[in-house]
């Protein structure tokens, strides 16, 4: 199994770069994940990091893209809630990018 | 492509925990979600008991997965059929039943519920009416 070094601890992802355990999360495990992808985290990142969390925490589901568009768009924004500007943050997929930089499973309903 | 739209009923009879019929219909579900068809869902016989109120998991070991059927409204899943005398066979009333809901666009985003009880004869014509029948 692979593992990423987080801070000196190392943390186990699948071989998609997903964390195989979701309590292992926090802040820093997106931090280096967002290196490894090579995108450079801002608050507007860490805001659909959080929003994605606190989805999960909710529902207990990983939303789909579409899901998750319609809902940023709901609770940040129109300027925030359309695929432009979340795959502007995420270019590999804001659903499966930035679950993963969350430390959530890849989205239900990704195809 | 609204041509192609055809009619899914996903019907769900088992209980929620012990199998994994309930966790994987309900994945099916959120991924055929994504392909723009009529999805309706039916919870009867034991079914009923995957959208009951307030499960604990915790001596089964297993993850309560019934936060996700909350967001089937997020996913435009909106029917969502609860046979009614399944529930009573159980013990059951629509009070026990998660207050799942949507979002009307049509109707300026209003929340509105997305449970119908319907009695097994009607959905017996409803099954009648799909393109597609799902069982598990």
């Amino acid at each position: 199994m692979a593992t990423i070094s987080v801070e000196g601890k190392d943390v186990e992802v699948d071989e998609e770069g997903y964390l195989v355990t979701l309590d292992d999360w926090f802040p820093a495990v997106a931090s280096v994940m967002a290196e490894i992808d090579e995108v450079e985290m801002g608050d507007d990142h860490w805001d659909i990091i959080n929003f994605l969390r606190e989805y999960y925490e909710e529902y207990q589901i990983a939303p789909a893209v579409r899901v998750l568009t319609k809902a940023v768009a709901k609770k940040l924004g129109k300027e925030k809630g359309n695929s432009k500007y979340l795959y502007e943050l995420f270019p590999y997929g804001p659903g499966k990018q930035a679950c993963k930089f969350a430390g959530l499973p890849k989205p239900t309903g990704c195809v | 492509m609204s041509e192609n739209i055809k009619k899914f009923m996903f019907v769900n009879t088992k209980a929620p925990y012990g199998t994994v019929y309930a966790l994987e219909s309900l994945e099916v579900v959120l991924i055929s979600a994504a392909f723009d068809q009529s999805v309706s869902l039916v919870f009867c016989d034991d079914g009923v008991f995957q959208i009951a109120n307030n499960q604990n998991t915790e001596a089964s070991g297993m993850k309560n997965f019934s936060p996700a059927y909350k967001a089937l409204g997020d996913y435009d899943i909106n029917k969502i059929y609860v046979e009614t005398e399944s529930l009573e066979e159980r013990g059951l009333t629509l009070d026990n039943i998660m207050a799942l809901t949507y979002e009307d666009e049509d109707d300026d985003w209003a929340e509105k519920s997305s449970i119908i009880p319907v009695t097994r004869a009607e959905l017996a014509d409803l099954m009648d009416e799909q393109d597609v029948v799902i069982s598990s």
